[in-house]
C-alpha cells in the first residue's frame, strides 16, 4: 500500500503534464471546438455586460444624485444583490422562461439569449451598486460647484458619469469578468447543449466530470488568461487616466 | 440685481444654529469682505446669499432684480477649486454652455478670459494637473466668463502661496474694475485691508459690525472685532 503511493502520485503528475501539453496543443492549433466555445462565451458575456451597463450605469447615477424616500433601503438592497448566487439567478430566469412561465411564449429557454438574460440579471446590480458609490463620491466633491454653475440634476448626472468614466470602465470590466466566470446560471438556463449553449465554464465542469482533462484545462487556461488580461487592462486604463487627467 | 438685502437670516444644521439672525443691506459698487474667525459662519452666510443653502428662516432678497432667476446673475469661487476632468478650456466652456451659450460662442469667450488670467498657454491641458494657484485662477476665469453681476469668493487664497495669492488678488481687482460686485470671505486681515471697501464682521453666527474698511480697522465698534484685529496683528 505504502509503496504504491509514489507511483500513483507520479502517475497523476504525468497525466497532469500530458493534459497540459494536450491543452496547449488545442490552444496553439486553434481547435475548432475550443474556438467555438470561447466565441460563444465572449458573445454571451459581452452582450450581457453591454445591456447591464446600459441599465446599471444610469440607475447608479440616478440613485447617486437623487434624494427620494426609500433610497437607503434601495442602496442596501442593491449592495446585497451584488452577492446574488448565480444558481439562484439561473433558477429564477429558468422559471420565467420555462414553457409554463410568464415569458415561456418567447421560447428562448436553452438558447444563448436565455444565457444573456441570466448574466444580465446577475451583473446589473453589481454595475449599478458600484457605479452608485463611485458617482456619489464624485457628487459630494462636485455638488456645490455644479449647482453654482446652474446645472440641473440631469446635467449633473451626465457630467458625473463622464468625469468618472475610467472608474466606471473598471466597474464594467469587473462585471464582464464575473459574467464570463460564472457557471451556475448559464448551466441552468442554457442547458450546456453541445455546439449551441456550451460556454467555457459549463464545458470545464462537464469535461472534468467526464475525465477529458485537456479540453477542460485548455479552457481553464484561456479563462484565467482572459480574467488576467481584463484586470491588467483595467489597471492600465486607470493609471493612464490618472496621469492624463489627474 | 443689487442692493442685496438679508432679512433676519437664520440657518441651523441638524438643530445646531449656525447663523443667528443676520440683517444687512449690501450695496453695489463696494467690495464687501466678510471677515471673522474660523467657525464664525462666514462660508455658510455666503452659501445662503448664493442660494446653495436654504435659510431656516428669514430671506435673501435681490431687491434690484426686476425679473428672472437671480442665479443667472451670480457666480461663486470656492476655497478648494473643483475642476472637472477635462481641459482648462473645457472647464470654462462647461459653465458657459450651462448658461445657454453656443459651443462656438463659449469657446471664444473662454479663450478671452483664460488670456486675462494668464492661462491661455494651458488652455488644452487637463485642468486637474494644473498647480493649485493655476486651478484657482481657472476657477476665477470660469466664474468671470459668465459675466456675473455679483461674484462670491469663499476664502479664495486660503490654500495658496504668497505669489499665487498675489495673482488671485490682482484678478479679483480686475473683476471689480470690470463692474462686477465682489463679495468675499477671508480670515486674513491683510487681505481684507487690501481688497475690501467695507467689512461685515461675523462672530458666533451674528453680524457684529458692518463698517467701511478704514473705520473698521481704526476704531472697531465691537470688543470682538477689536480683539480679532489685535490678536491677529502680530502674525501679519
Amino acid at each position: 500500500m505504502i509503496g504504491d503511493l509514489p507511483i500513483y502520485a507520479m502517475h497523476c503528475m504525468t497525466s497532469l503534464w500530458e493534459a497540459l501539453a494536450a491543452a496547449w496543443g488545442l490552444i496553439a492549433g486553434f481547435d475548432a471546438t475550443l474556438a467555438q466555445i470561447v466565441g460563444l462565451s465572449l458573445q454571451v458575456s459581452l452582450s450581457a455586460v453591454l445591456i447591464a451597463a446600459c441599465i446599471g450605469l444610469p440607475l447608479g447615477a440616478a440613485i447617486a444624485v437623487e434624494r427620494f424616500p426609500g433610497r437607503q433601503t434601495l442602496i442596501v438592497l442593491l449592495n446585497a444583490l451584488m452577492g446574488l448566487p448565480p444558481v439562484v439567478v439561473g433558477l429564477l430566469v429558468y422559471l420565467l422562461l420555462s414553457r409554463a412561465g410568464p415569458l415561456g411564449s418567447l421560447g428562448i429557454l436553452f438558447t444563448p439569449a436565455a444565457m444573456v438574460i441570466a448574466q444580465t440579471v446577475l451583473i446589473t446590480p453589481i454595475i449599478a451598486a458600484l457605479s452608485r458609490q463611485t458617482i456619489e463620491d464624485a457628487w459630494r466633491e462636485y455638488d456645490e460647484q455644479l449647482r453654482s454653475l446652474g446645472a440641473r440634476r440631469l446635467n449633473a448626472a451626465m457630467t458625473l458619469i463622464w468625469d468618472t468614466r475610467f472608474s466606471l470602465l473598471t466597474i464594467v470590466l469587473a462585471g464582464f469578468g464575473r459574467a464570463a466566470a460564472e457557471v451556475g446560471a448559464v448551466m441552468i438556463v442554457g442547458g450546456n447543449i453541445d455546439g449551441v449553449t456550451r460556454v467555457m465554464t459549463t464545458t470545464i465542469a462537464l469535461e472534468t466530470s467526464k475525465g477529458d482533462l485537456p479540453l477542460a484545462l485548455g479552457l481553464g487556461i484561456i479563462l484565467i488568461g482572459l480574467v488576467l488580461l481584463l484586470n491588467m487592462a483595467a489597471a492600465l486604463i486607470r493609471e493612464a487616466a490618472q496621469r492624463r487627467y489627474g | 440685481m443689487l442692493p442685496l438685502l438679508l432679512e433676519q437670516l437664520t440657518f441651523a444644521a441638524g438643530g445646531t444654529p449656525i447663523i443667528k439672525g443676520i440683517s444687512a443691506r449690501i450695496e453695489a459698487g463696494l467690495r464687501t469682505v466678510i471677515l471673522g474667525p474660523n467657525g464664525a459662519g462666514k462660508s455658510v452666510l455666503m452659501r445662503l446669499c448664493h442660494g446653495l443653502l436654504r435659510p431656516t428662516s428669514g430671506r435673501v432678497v435681490w431687491s434690484g432684480l426686476r425679473s428672472g432667476d437671480p442665479r443667472r446673475h451670480q457666480a461663486m469661487v470656492f476655497q478648494r477649486p473643483v475642476m472637472l476632468r477635462r481641459s482648462a478650456l473645457a472647464n470654462v466652456v462647461y459653465g458657459l454652455k450651462l448658461a445657454g451659450k453656443s459651443q462656438r460662442e463659449s469657446e471664444l469667450r473662454a479663450m478671452d478670459v483664460l488670456e486675462v488670467v494668464g492661462l491661455e498657454e494651458h488652455a488644452r491641458r487637463p485642468a486637474r494637473v494644473l498647480s493649485g494657484g493655476e486651478q484657482q485662477r481657472l476657477a476665477l476665469a470660469r466664474a468671470w466668463a459668465l459675466g456675473p453681476d455679483v461674484l462670491f469668493l469663499d476664502e479664495p487664497t486660503a490654500n495658496l502661496d504668497p505669489a499665487s495669492t498675489q495673482d488671485i488678488e490682482n484678478i479679483i481687482q480686475a473683476i471689480h474694475a470690470s463692474g462686477t460686485k465682489i463679495i468675499m470671505t477671508t480670515h486674513n486681515l491683510g487681505q481684507a485691508r487690501r481688497l475690501g471697501d467695507e467689512i461685515l464682521f461675523i462672530g458666533g453666527g451674528r453680524l457684529l459690525e458692518h463698517a467701511p474698511v478704514d473705520r473698521f480697522f481704526r476704531e472697531p465698534a465691537s470688543s470682538e472685532a477689536a480683539a480679532f484685529i489685535k490678536g491677529e496683528l502680530p502674525w501679519h
